[in-house]
């Protein structure tokens, strides 16, 4: 049986999705910033930018860029009403100190017990690392968008992780374009398949012992 | 009677010293105090440590630092940006020394300078390439790295507004590494576009109050606004190509 991988913004959408009322909310920059597109409008969600922005409003209409409001990909943002600016130890405060409910990450490589790396593709690469770790280790919930697959196949949930680490053992959920996969105790529980795709399937594509979720798992 | 305002960039400047250590406020090019950036470099001091998130951009400000040959080490959060040539190009070729660190650490040192703190254990970067080398804990369960504050011979921070006592306000998410940058060296110097009279400032919004501040220097906000990065692509901020790339 056949099966259609997930777009970008499909994997977007399941992440705004499962955000709930009142959460704050940090979108790394990147896949992740897709989820603000999606955003339900009839829930109040806190975005938050690590440059000191709490309810991080959508991009502006052109002409009407601010060069003093920007967020964290420097991409130009608007304040919703309601909404604070404060200074940078503050700002990372809120991200180290478990303040976040969420943030949502993009990822070189996940293991099965949750490392995350996603900050160096290693080599002769200059190293960049930003707010990477502080979000990893701080945030309530550690929410990974990726594909699943590299461009040359190879799973991107792995046993060990052969890029440089972000944080040990903080990612609780992967979002890929071929299921949702929760990092449990027990190990790796996928859910969410897309249609067509079996179990046994995603599992020889993942290369990493699953779990399958109970019935709950529909969505 | 107190006056902190200086007359001019270059008698703001004229006291930092070759080999200086120097916190450049700024996040991407929200913030970057770029008259006084331009200013150091007429200035001729050599030698230096820059503290800034990036590593400049385009041809202005630090980016045009680092092309006059005038940084021996960055101490950084996120170097990599497409426009930020003319730091990779002096880091490539050996003539700057990086020291990377995780964005919240950078932060929290510089606070824990301005605030007499010895050291700190932070979460951040255990158990990563980051970390190496540096002693760790086992605190309430959880690994933790040990930092020591980054103090500055001089901050250089741009703020919105200011009066002669040195008390400042920023704007929007320009304010980032301003307020904390100047409590944190021995010389801040603030760039603002307005100064005002002593209770222009509502004492309840005041936002770095004057005791972090040594000078105040006024300049001219410059015309256009929001420019677009050169280049293009966005490939900075949490997690960089990470994320975007891949």
């Amino acid at each position: 049986m056949s099966y259609t991988k997930l777009t970008r913004e499909e994997i977007a959408k399941r992440i705004a999705l499962d955000i709930p009322e009142g959460a704050y909310v940090n979108l790394g920059i990147g896949m992740p910033t897709l989820v603000g597109n999606h955003l339900p409008k009839d829930r109040e969600i806190f975005l938050h930018s690590e440059n000191g922005i709490l309810a991080m409003g959508p991009a502006p209409a052109p002409g009407e860029e601010d060069a003093d409001l920007i967020n964290a990909g420097k991409e130009p943002v608007t304040l919703l009403t309601g909404g604070a600016y404060f200074h940078h130890t503050d700002s990372f405060a809120m991200m180290r100190g478990g303040h976040l409910d969420i943030a949502v990450l993009g990822a070189f490589q996940v293991s099965v017990s949750g490392d995350l790396a996603n900050w160096h593709s290693g080599g002769d690469a200059i190293p960049a690392v930003g707010g990477a770790m502080d979000l990893a280790v701080g945030a309530k919930s550690v929410w990974v968008i990726m594909e699943h697959l590299t461009k040359s196949g190879e799973s991107k949930i792995v046993e060990r992780c052969t890029y440089p680490l972000t944080g040990i053992g903080v990612v609780k959920r992967i979002y890929t374009d071929l299921a949702v996969i929760d990092v449990t105790p027990r190990g790796l529980r996928a859910s969410r398949l897309v249609p067509g795709l079996s179990f046994d399937e995603l599992r020889r594509l993942s290369g990493v012992p699953l779990l399958a979720a109970g019935t709950k798992a529909a969505a | 009677m107190i006056d902190k305002i200086s007359p001019s960039l270059e008698a703001a400047l004229a006291d930092v010293r070759d080999g200086a250590t120097i916190l450049v406020g700024g996040f991407g090019g929200a913030g970057v105090p770029e008259e006084l950036v331009d200013a150091l470099i007429a200035q001729g001091a050599k030698d230096l440590t820059i503290v800034n998130n990036n590593a400049g951009n385009g041809e202005v400000g630090i980016a045009a630092l680092f092309k006059a040959g005038r940084v021996k080490k960055l101490i950084c959060s996120y170097p990599r940006q497409v426009d930020s040539h003319h730091f990779q190009d002096a880091y490539r070729s050996g003539k700057v020394e990086l020291e990377l660190v995780p964005q919240g650490t950078l932060s929290e040192r510089m606070r824990a300078a301005g605030a007499g703190i010895g050291a700190f254990y932070t979460p951040s970067g255990y158990g990563t390439e980051l970390a190496k080398g540096k002693e760790t804990r086992v605190i309430d369960g959880r690994g933790q790295v040990l930092e020591y504050p980054l103090h500055g011979d001089v901050a250089l921070v741009k703020a919105e507004r200011g009066d002669r006592w040195g008390n400042l306000v920023y704007r929007k998410s320009a304010r980032n590494y301003g307020p904390t940058m100047a409590s944190a060296a021995k010389i801040t110097i603030a760039q603002v576009y307005e100064i005002v009279e002593l209770g222009g400032l509502d004492p309840e919004c005041i936002v770095t109050p004057g005791i972090f501040v040594t000078r105040v220097v006024k300049v001219l906000r410059k015309e256009g606004g929001y420019r677009a990065p050169a280049g293009g692509g966005v490939t900075r901020g949490i997690s960089g190509r990470a994320a975007a790339g891949r």
